[in-house]
């Protein structure tokens, strides 16, 4: 049969594939216009014609504007502060409350996981007045504490890490607790040990998410000291914004590349972790 | 010493009851058997005897001792998981030796990360690892400790399991349906196994299982469970030729034995056998206590259906006349010339009729009448 039809599997190999690049271009476009913008002179931004590659090469320019008019090492060291300590402390509260939720029988734990996804549906942008206020009354805003302590509780990666606790079978706890193993110990030991693509998988929602964001650091902080990275370059925009495109540009592309960077390692993991079949 | 002693053993899940009201005394260092269909709850009753789960009433004595207050771990009792529940993550080495570990490694020497350091880990260390080489050269496996469960073959697994149970040397040993992820073949030469390991360690097991074949051939004692509960407890042989009720008669022995109703009998025509309790309403005969004669009067008559040979016996499927049920014959193969097709009468052996009244209980006043004839 495959032998037979070998053209039609070409066309269709060669179709499918189309479609693929063709999503891929329009997903990627975007960020190959801002790389193309961050190695532009401020003349040639606002020209007609359109250049991928820049007619006069402005990159070092641009970079080195990007690099020393904010303090771009600090915002890039203040996100990996914030999202190392958001997921951190995410860990610490979702691993024991996702394995009770997935293998301890207690009264009201149905009901408890229903709060969980009505967490799931509420989104952050609604809770941030009330976090706000609440960090204000205890004196915390505009503190590294503003940053973390909102996103300390994630109903996400409860559910994930959930779904994934439930796939291990409740033999291989019992077996556990019959060898001697306390319910802690048992988490230790064994719950993370087998799921450690879902927490990978968690890991790089987690910190895609923070890393990326604008909104909650616009709102909690105001001190360049602490400002998140994509906060920071914010400082590149002001009313002429045309001057400053390209080392702003050049600025986005600095704090996405350590992303870029963690995901490429981690992508086999990550891919494993969102496909749930691979629990064995 | 560890004799076991589960005293009106109750629990249902929401509405529905699992256990019904179950007593059963297990004696020191004997093999009892759990059998009965699945969902009928002896999986559950391994799980209370280990305090997986916890009774709603009734008590769980071990040695002597009430144990529904203590933890699994504090019950001095090893499970074997159908799955084998190995820790796939560990060596074998460490799925053996975690037992151990966990018992004899104080709470600082087990802490993550910086238990390592901790003063007398190396010693302890050193004994769990010869314990653990003795128990996996004793089982076949010592040249498997350095791999990891994914990389093992069903039986070895099985036998990781089965190293991991016994190398703390339990008073109990649970076993929960050990041996059906196994094939065919295996599954004989893991049972021989199984009572061997029995017979060496002198322990109390108890062992569950839907297959009565097993409980035939590895146990002292068989405990038949239906719905939840107990309906009888004895030696294999017992429960073979003296069932006390009709389903512990249809559940042990295959091919399953025969049950005609008494008025099936009586409009095919055949006579009753002499000295018939009034109650009765089933008749039950094993297929070796039939016997294929000519079709005649008086006597329970039909036509071959198919005929299976397995070289040592025959079994013949015989449909009895009117729709009356079908009956299964074993005979030697030299005796036996039936072909599908063929009309026959079948010649049952009186001293081997079981009478059972219409709840399905065994009546044996007539027995002891027909003893007496």
């Amino acid at each position: 049969m495959i032998a037979r039809f070998p053209y039609r599997r070409f066309a269709g190999r060669i179709a499918r594939h189309a479609i693929l690049i063709l999503t891929a271009a329009f997903a990627l476009l975007p960020f190959v216009w801002m790389v193309s913008l961050s190695l532009k002179p401020p003349e040639e931004i606002f020209q007609a014609d359109f250049h991928l590659w820049p007619t006069a090469f402005h990159g070092v320019e641009n970079y080195r504007v990007a690099l020393t008019a904010a303090p771009m090492f600090r915002f890039l060291l203040n996100g990996l502060l914030v999202c190392t300590a958001i997921f951190a402390l995410q860990l610490l509260v979702c691993i024991p409350c996702a394995y009770a939720l997935a293998k301890l029988r207690f009264r009201g734990r149905d009901t408890l996981f229903s709060a969980v996804l009505v967490g799931l549906l509420l989104p952050p942008q609604a809770l941030a007045i009330p976090h706000f206020v609440l960090l204000n009354v205890f004196g915390l805003l505009d503190t590294y504490a503003a940053l973390i302590l909102p996103w300390v509780i994630s109903t996400f990666g409860i559910f994930l890490l959930r779904q994934f606790f439930r796939s291990i079978p409740d033999e291989i706890i019992h077996a556990a607790r019959l060898d001697g193993l306390g319910e802690f110990e048992i988490i230790w030991r064994i719950m993370i040990p087998m799921t450690t693509p879902a927490l990978a998988a968690f890991g790089i929602f987690s910190i895609v998410a923070h890393w990326n964001d604008l909104f909650w650091p616009l709102i909690a902080v105001r001190s360049a000291e602490i400002s998140t990275p994509a906060l920071g370059i914010l400082l590149f925009r002001d009313d002429e914004a045309g001057q400053f495109l390209g080392p702003l540009m050049a600025g986005a592309v600095i704090i996405v590349a350590p992303l870029l960077v963690a995901f490429l390692i981690a992508q086999r993991r990550f891919i494993d972790g969102l496909a749930v079949t691979t629990m064995k | 010493m560890a004799e076991i002693e589960l005293r009106r053993i109750e629990k249902s899940y929401g509405e529905t009851a699992v256990v019904k009201g179950v007593s059963l005394s297990i004696r020191d260092g004997e093999f009892l058997t759990l059998v009965g269909p699945s969902g009928c709850g002896k999986s559950t009753l391994l799980r209370i005897i280990a305090g997986l789960e916890a009774q709603d009433s009734g008590e769980v004595m071990v040695a002597g001792r009430c144990v529904d207050d203590k933890r699994p771990k504090e019950r001095d009792v090893a499970m074997v998981f159908q799955s084998y529940a190995l820790y796939p993550h560990l060596s074998v080495f460490d799925n053996v030796a975690l037992p151990l570990r966990t018992r004899r490694l104080s709470f600082a020497q087990r802490l993550p990360f910086v238990g390592r350091a901790v003063p007398g880990r190396g010693g302890i260390e050193k004994v769990i690892r010869a314990e653990v080489e003795q128990a996996a050269s004793m089982l076949d496996i010592a040249h498997l400790l350095h791999r990891k469960p994914g990389q093992l073959s069903g039986g070895q697994r099985q036998r990781v399991a089965l190293g991991r149970a016994m190398v703390r040397h339990p008073a109990v040993f649970l076993m929960d349906e050990p041996l059906s992820n196994l094939d065919a073949k295996l599954r004989v030469q893991m049972r021989a196994e199984i009572t061997a390991l029995h017979r060496r360690l002198g322990v109390t097991f108890v062992y569950v299982t839907h297959d009565q074949a097993e409980a035939m051939t590895m146990s002292d004692r068989v405990a038949v469970m239906t719905a939840g509960e107990l309906l009888q407890v004895g030696q294999p042989e017992q429960l073979y030729r003296d069932p006390q009720d009709l389903r512990v008669a249809e559940m042990i022995g295959s091919p399953k034995i025969n049950v005609v109703s008494c008025d099936h009998w009586i409009s095919l025509g055949a006579s009753l056998p002499p000295g018939i309790d009034g109650n009765t309403t089933h008749l039950a005969f094993r297929p070796e206590a039939v016997g294929i004669a000519a079709s005649g009067d008086r006597r329970l008559n039909g036509v071959v259906t198919s005929v299976e040979n397995l070289g040592s016996d025959i079994f013949l499927n015989v449909a009895l006349a009117d729709g009356c049920g079908a009956v299964v014959v074993r005979t030697h193969p030299d005796i036996s010339r039936s072909e599908p097709g063929r009309p026959v009468g079948l010649q049952i052996d009186p001293a081997s009729l079981l009478q059972f009244d219409g709840a399905g209980m065994r009546l044996r006043q007539a027995e002891q009448v027909e003893a007496a004839a």
